[in-house]
């Protein structure tokens, strides 16, 4: 049974700022990262659909210590994002000083503004992208 | 299904970087738990062994084979298991299905890890393979950062100030470190006070350096028996009598319940209904402690206490021994150190030594009849739990 939406073109459309799910087409549940089977009914009935990137910061963290091969990047900041779509997501947040992110930002309305590629690495079989998200104004 | 006990454990020191290699390592835990059950090499009618990274740390793939064969156990079958940090329960898990079915009477269990020979670079890049790789590791996500998010995520949901969770966090590492004081197999031997761990390294905000804890290496092994067998060999068989597994997605799609684990909740509500017994039963509890926050999650999620008030019961001392449920008194990851493949096995003697009555004083839980391990793979991926209680 062919896979609906497969992680290379989920990715190819997150690389051009585009945030693809799959929609349950017997419960309504978005599904995202997409998957075989709903995350809810699992139902394997889903459609692709593009989300809006809006949501809400659930939780957050400012990292200061990574993985090795990835020391240029600290610090930065992990967010889960509930989407307005109701499922959550992780990602990173552009626009925000990371040795100033607090608690406050917990509940913020946020938006997805790209797609940041991770060029990979010796063991991630290639790349993956990362949706950047920025505090409404 | 047939009664099976736990007859003999070993385990090695769990410490920094040093040089024995896995297989040397498995193998001296593993021969003082088969000496330790009177029995001989060729008594093991299988092996069931928890490695991780061993691919990573010293190239070696296949461990459980090589560690059969040396030490003496040859040709038997021999099962290496892969569930993050939980990998030892689920050896153990399925061991204890193996006896309990009747398909074999004696086998040997555990687990063994190198992990802190990798290095914190190497070790912090392959303790996130057991993030999604593919969906969740471009964002850096890290060990620390996800417990961290479920840091704030649960200051957030039950309305506790994060620098009163902070405090309530650092007690519990405050507390490990204590216990593990007077365990001499323990990774991290210091007292460490309150002050000293808000003071420690910001790791991911809110986690300090000793709100976590140590990569370690170190391996730690047991003896199943079935009853008639275990009868023979010991008059103080410590039984395996309740078991529990589940499985979850990645983190973001555990949205649901988060920051609960569901899978906790279904692994240990199963070991709870096999034993018949319920939370308030438990003398003394091994719980997965790799973070400070991972604590008090644990503890709620296994019915000690209500969901958010953990923290006030750690301060309370009602996680003490002498308290409601002694929560690590092995000294946890925290102290005792965390050889991730081994973690699991090395709970399950705890737990075993201290029914027995054979821990150092200071951190013996008197009179202990009932004990639970929990076991935590990655963030929710795999936890096992598993009660053991005396025979005798």
């Amino acid at each position: 049974m062919e896979y609906k939406l497969a992680f290379k073109d989920y990715n190819e459309a997150l690389k051009r700022n585009k945030l693809l799910g799959l929609k349950c087409q017997e419960c309504g549940v978005i599904t995202v990262p997409p998957k075989m089977a709903c995350r809810k009914c699992a139902s394997l009935d889903m459609a692709v659909v593009e989300l809006t990137g809006k949501g809400k910061i659930q939780t957050f963290t400012t990292c200061n210590v990574t993985s090795e091969g990835r020391e240029d990047e600290l610090p930065y900041v992990i967010l889960l994002v509930e989407l307005e779509e109701s499922a959550w997501i992780m990602g990173n947040l552009t626009g925000t000083d990371p040795t100033t992110a607090s608690m406050e930002l917990i509940g913020q309305k946020v938006r997805m503004v790209e797609g940041k590629v991770f060029s990979g690495d010796r063991y991630s079989a290639g790349e993956g992208t990362s949706p950047v998200f920025r505090l409404e104004a | 299904m047939r009664k099976v006990a736990v007859v003999g454990v070993g385990e090695t020191k769990f410490s920094a970087a040093q040089e024995k290699t896995s297989v040397e390592l498995f193998a001296e835990a593993a021969m003082e738990a088969i000496t330790g059950s009177n029995l001989k090499p060729e008594n093991v009618q299988a092996l069931f062994l928890g490695n991780v990274l061993g691919d990573f740390s010293e190239g070696q793939g296949m461990v459980q084979a090589f560690a059969a064969e040396n030490i003496g156990c040859r040709n038997i079958p021999a099962n290496r298991y892969e569930g993050a940090c939980a990998s030892a329960s689920m050896a153990v898990r399925d061991a204890f299905m193996w006896v309990a079915s009747g398909f074999y009477d004696i086998v040997l269990a555990g687990g063994v890890e190198r992990a802190a020979i990798m290095g914190t670079a190497l070790a912090t890049r392959t303790f996130a393979m057991f993030s999604d790789s593919r969906y969740e590791f471009p964002s850096g996500i890290t060990f620390p950062a996800l417990f961290a998010m479920l840091a704030h995520l649960y200051a957030a949901r039950y309305g506790i100030p994060i620098d009163k969770l902070k405090e309530q966090m650092a007690t519990v590492s405050v507390q490990s470190y204590h216990y593990g004081l007077f365990n001499p197999k323990a990774h991290l031997r210091k007292e460490v006070d309150v002050e000293a761990v808000l003071k420690s390294f910001m790791v991911s905000t809110p986690l300090q350096l000793h709100d976590c804890c140590p990569f370690s290496d170190g391996a730690a092994a047991l003896i199943l028996a079935s009853e008639g067998a275990a009868k023979k060999l010991t008059n103080r068989p410590v039984y395996i009598t309740g078991v529990g597994q589940s499985s979850s997605g990645p983190l973001a799609n555990q949205q649901d319940y988060l920051p609960r684990l569901r899978a906790r909740e279904i692994s240990s509500q199963q070991a709870y209904d096999m034993a018949g017994v319920k939370p308030k039963d438990i003398d003394v509890c091994e719980l997965h402690d790799c973070f400070s926050i991972a604590s008090l999650i644990a503890a709620e999620g296994l019915g000690f206490f209500e969901y958010g008030k953990a923290g006030e019961a750690w301060m309370k001392g009602e996680a003490a021994i002498g308290g409601k449920v002694a929560i690590n008194p092995s000294g946890g990851l925290k102290s005792k150190g965390h050889p991730i493949g081994a973690t699991g096995a090395g709970q399950v003697y705890e737990i075993t030594k201290q029914l027995r009555g054979e821990v150092e004083p200071e951190r013996q839980v008197d009179g202990a009849r009932i004990g639970l391990a929990d076991t935590l793979g990655g963030d929710g991926g795999t936890l096992v739990n598993i009660i053991l209680q005396r025979g005798w």
